[in-house]
């Protein structure tokens, strides 16, 4: 088999199950890629290398024994660094964690692990899921592999770069406001955010628990699929998980397919603000759906203008207090505890020193957000347009059956060129905020390069929730035509390293 | 009154109570703590056993670590709702859970999962009986709701004078009692009790403890911390509007709550008498001194920032299930008072004080243990109250089962023991010597009934005062009571006394 670093999950799964190749192989030349082409991406913040090694050979040994397999057997992924993994650094993506070693799996590296998945190493992040850059990482940025001088999206930009640079063919994210769709898009590659509570947030630490949601990622809408699978379901540990079937994201990947299928153009999701390049390659794939049998209709969601406002309050109130713990006491960094300062000098100066300035910046207007005195002008106002989004999905999707908007309204920009305009920074993630506000699932896919900069452009595709599978439907259709176009996916495009 | 005293709240002579309620009508409002004695914590399955080694019953979900995540304990929920329906309360169909946000490092989270405005349970009641110089008198105590929350950790301050944080060398927190399921039972205000106040606000906390022991919920022992009290207080003027409040923590007997109230009422007119003015604060109360002092200051009021917990799903309480617990609740401590009263026939002060002991349950326990009803009373509430009360503890926490009384009453009806050293047995078992026969064998404590000992006993006390002898033939009978004194004395008290009078007699040949 050629280079396994340039092949899908799906085709070295079954190359291991059929002995074409070893798992160890497989691992050892994805390490080899990460050891060869990381100095310049920076996607992992710690390579697992012993333990994935240890896990491939264990997958070897079963193969070896017929064990049955999942079917994602011996492939290699790279962990998002904000879920807990047992034993291996676990940062966020902060200076507060650093050293922390959690004794417990999440659910996620659980079902990983049970899939026989084999984990290479924690990739980088914006710290704590905080930003749209993954420039706002304590560990240093991590590079898009389609241009190392612009960034990969964020906050999951560790993640994608990884696939982007052929280190993982498979990764895990997490997505609050876009954090898996908007790295993706500016990748050129696949990304799901899983309906609120298809997969569990047990071990994810948390920045806003009612928006937060780990979901797959991968290079091909199968592979994603084939992810989702194996991470998805319910977990008694997570109480907000859902219970019940999972729909059959596979059979639906598989089967990509939108004869019949109406698909709903967001007009708020539109137009004005949206780069010119971004906005003909999304023209271009409404025209190939509608070409491909899908009914196209243009569908309004006026509570949409009022999302990132209200966004913006939920996610600061709830990180305010959900970023609490790290104090200092029980775990991490400790700064000032001199035998003089007192606990609470001691928790102030910890805090000074362990956060950066973007997650300062969250803790003060969520903390401000949920004051005596504020709370109902603020966090309640915001639940209220919580609602309204909410409606607008139902209404919408009572017409069609998907939503599709551009996933980001640019390519990837520059790093640095936003660093220092938080505003410029979240109005990047205007078309996936309604998502997570709602609770609904959504996937960014790859539709061309925008002619203006030759960087890859995404689309999203938006599902009723617990209708995952839609989106695979849909999103397989649509890649699977572009793929014919192209003659192979568009990731291949992607310039060597 | 000097000058900082005003400012600081405290006072150098306290009027007394009679002074003090003179001139001046208390608010008193309760709010409860208790511990549920559930086998699992309120968010994990870690065990809520009491008194294992620090941080051996945590995971990483009552540590708070990153990631980590609650999980509703439905035997909690269910306790707390058999509560609210001994408490006549209303359980709500829909409630949520919230999050209190502040910082402190006995809570791993710096946050503390409780129930904000959506109380489980709320509008209820609990009517309690006081003592008066008329008579027994009902007082109904208003439920403001009752909610679940959890417990934090536990902190030790080691050095520094104060034993608290502030001034500590270092702190040790111990997390086994992070997440244990605690609920919070919160009285209206109660007010029109005037000088009863003190009396009432224990008669409140003993029958909501009767009730929480009735429901087997938690085992609601106030020396272990399982059940707390806070105790609100605020004077004014009869007619006037309610005072500035207090609240007073670091009530941990019934005897305290009676004694905080009196104090805090004394204190609050003594400040008043003297020009001061109340300020809304928190205060501990002291059990050596009886008295309070100041902890932090509330006048700026602490900003919890109460959101509702995003990691849970509402709680909602089928009323099926609802009806379902209502209907297996257990028979309430006053109806069942009613009934023993009748049973026992005793009077309701006597029944009174059997409560006020504690001792209830375990009479009635005695007497199904075989025991006669008079002689189970007899011993809970003279010998073993006497130590109870001198040891500081609840009358359950002595170790003495209703089947060591059954024991002990059956070797006095066999004539081993007499009261005297049955006291010793319990004495005995009060200091882990063992069980009942242990105690009896290894302090020797047995009737001497062997007649053959006994008389050589009193031959020898004739032998050493041959007068009384001379009397006691005589027929100055009333002198045999100095032998038998004699042969109790060495026989250690362990002989009956009636027999060996019978005996001497006998053996002088004299008749009565």
């Amino acid at each position: 088999m050629n280079d396994l670093t340039r092949q899908s999950a799906a085709v070295l799964a079954d190359a291991i199950a059929s002995k074409e190749v070893t798992a160890v192989e497989v691992t050892q030349a994805h390490l080899d890629r990460i050891a060869a082409v990381d100095g310049k991406v920076h996607a992992f913040l710690h390579v697992t290398a012993d333990s994935a090694l240890a896990q491939a050979k264990a997958v070897d040994a079963k193969v070896a024994a017929g064990t049955p397999l999942g079917a994602l057997a011996g492939v290699p992924l790279g962990l998002k660094d904000v879920l807990a993994m047992k034993g291996e650094p676990t940062t966020a993506g902060s200076k507060i964690l650093e050293g922390w070693r959690p004794p417990y799996d999440s659910t996620v590296v659980a079902r990983l692990r049970a899939a026989d998945i084999v984990i290479l190493g924690k990739t980088n992040m914006d710290e704590f899921a905080m930003g749209s850059s993954t420039e706002h990482s304590a560990y240093g940025p991590t590079h898009n592999p389609w241009d190392l001088d612009r960034i990969p999206g964020g906050s999951g930009g560790g993640s994608a770069a990884a696939l982007a640079a052929f280190e993982a063919p498979l990764a895990i994210g997490t997505d609050t406001g876009g954090s898996i769709r908007q790295p993706a898009s500016v990748t050129g590659t696949v990304g799901v955010k899983p309906t609120y509570g298809g997969v569990s947030r047990y071990g994810q630490i948390a920045l806003a628990s009612s928006l937060d949601q780990p979901g797959p990622c991968a290079r091909s809408v199968l592979d994603t699929a084939l992810l989702h699978a194996a991470i998805a379901g319910h977990d008694p540990r997570d109480s907000t998980s859902i219970n019940a079937t999972v729909p059959d994201v596979v059979a639906a990947a598989k089967k990509a397919d939108v004869r019949g299928m109406r698909i709903g153009v967001v007009t708020e999701l539109s137009g004005d603000g949206y780069q010119a390049g971004v906005s003909q390659r999304y023209a271009e794939a409404l025209d190939i759906l509608r070409e491909l049998g899908a009914e196209i209709v243009e569908v309004s969601c006026p509570h949409f203008e009022y999302a990132l406002g209200a966004y913006y309050l939920i996610l600061p109130s709830e990180a305010s207090s959900n970023l609490a713990r790290f104090d200092g006491m029980r775990y991490g960094l400790r700064a000032g505890d001199d035998g003089k300062n007192s606990v609470e000098q001691v928790m102030a100066i910890t805090r000074e020193a362990g956060f950066g300035p973007e997650v300062k910046r969250r803790i003060m207007l969520g903390t401000y957000a949920l004051s005596s005195g504020y709370y109902d002008a603020y966090y309640g106002q915001a639940q209220k347009v919580r609602t309204l989004i909410t409606r607008d999905f139902n209404a919408a999707f009572e017409k069609v059956d998907v939503l599709v908007s551009p996933t980001a309204p640019t390519t990837a920009f520059k790093l640095g060129e936003k660093l220092d305009d938080p505003l410029a920074m979240y109005l990047n993630d205007v078309a996936t905020i309604p998502v997570n506000l709602a609770g609904i699932g959504a996937m960014s896919l790859p539709i061309g390069l925008a002619p203006e900069d030759g960087l890859p452009v995404g689309m999203q595709i938006m599902a009723p929730a617990m209708a995952d599978d839609r989106l695979y439907l849909a999103g397989g259709a649509l890649e699977a035509a572009l793929t014919d176009k192209w003659g192979h996916l568009l990731i291949e495009e992607a310039p060597a390293l | 009154m000097s000058t900082q005293n005003m400012t600081n709240g405290e006072v150098d002579v306290y009027l007394d109570y009679d002074e003090a309620i003179g001139g001046y009508d208390p608010v008193i409002g309760l709010e409860t703590h208790v511990e549920l004695g559930t086998n699992s914590k309120m968010w994990c399955g870690c065990s809520t056993n009491f008194g294992a080694d620090s941080n051996t019953q945590v995971c990483p979900v009552c540590l708070g670590l990153p990631g980590s995540m609650p999980v509703v304990n439905r035997a909690a929920v269910e306790s707390t709702i058999r509560i609210g329906l001994a408490l006549n309360c209303t359980i709500a169909e829909w409630c949520r859970f919230a999050r209190k946000n502040y910082f402190y490092p006995d809570m791993p989270k710096d946050y503390q999962i409780s129930q904000y405005d959506e109380p489980l349970c709320f509008d209820g009641y609990l009517d309690v009986t006081v003592e008066t110089p008329d008579g027994p008198q009902v007082v109904r105590v208003e439920i403001e709701r009752v909610h679940m929350e959890e417990d934090t950790g536990k902190l030790t301050h080691a050095g520094g004078a104060t034993g608290r944080i502030h001034g500590a060398d270092y702190s040790l927190v111990d997390y086994n009692r992070a997440g244990i399921p605690l609920i919070e039972i919160v009285t209206k205000p109660v007010t029109g009790t005037g000088r009863l106040a003190p009396e009432v606000a224990r008669a409140y906390v003993t029958e909501l403890r009767n009730v929480i022991i009735a429901l087997v919920v938690s085992d609601a022992r106030m020396e272990e911390g399982s059940m707390r009290c806070d105790v609100n207080l605020s004077i004014a003027k009869p007619g006037a509007e309610w005072g500035t409040r207090s609240e007073t923590k670091n009530v941990n007997s019934l005897r305290s709550v009676e004694r905080a109230v009196r104090s805090e009422i004394e204190r609050q007119a003594s400040v008043l008498n003297n020009g001061g003015r109340i300020i809304q604060e928190t205060r501990h109360f002291h059990e050596d001194t009886g008295r309070s002092t100041s902890g932090r200051s509330k006048e700026q009021a602490e900003d919890y920032r109460y959101f509702p917990e995003p990691d849970l799903v509402p709680v909602a309480p089928s009323r099926e299930w609802v009806e379902e617990l209502r209907a297996t609740m257990p028979e309430m401590p006053a109806v069942k008072r009613a009934r023993l009263q009748a049973e026992w026939n005793i009077n309701e002060f006597e029944l009174q004080s059997l409560a006020n002991a504690g001792a209830i349950e375990l009479v009635e326990a005695t007497i199904a243990a075989g025991v006669d009803a008079a002689a189970a009373r007899k011993w809970w509430t003279g010998e073993l109250l006497r130590v109870a009360n001198e040891t500081g503890v609840e009358l359950d926490s002595l170790t003495v089962t209703p089947d060591d009384i059954k024991q002990v009453e059956a070797l006095i009806a066999s004539g081993s023991l007499n009261d005297k050293l049955a006291r010793q047995v319990f004495d005995g078992l009060i200091n882990g010597e063992g069980t009942v026969d242990e105690v009896v064998a290894k302090r020797g404590l047995a009737v001497v009934s062997d007649d053959g000992a006994l008389l050589a006993a009193i031959d020898e006390a004739l032998a050493a005062s041959p007068d009384v002898a001379e009397k006691i033939k005589s027929g100055k009978i009333q002198a045999a009571g100095a032998i038998v004194g004699a042969v109790m004395k060495t026989t250690k008290g362990q002989a009956d006394a009636a027999k060996v009078r019978t005996l001497l007699l006998e053996r002088l040949g004299v008749t009565e």
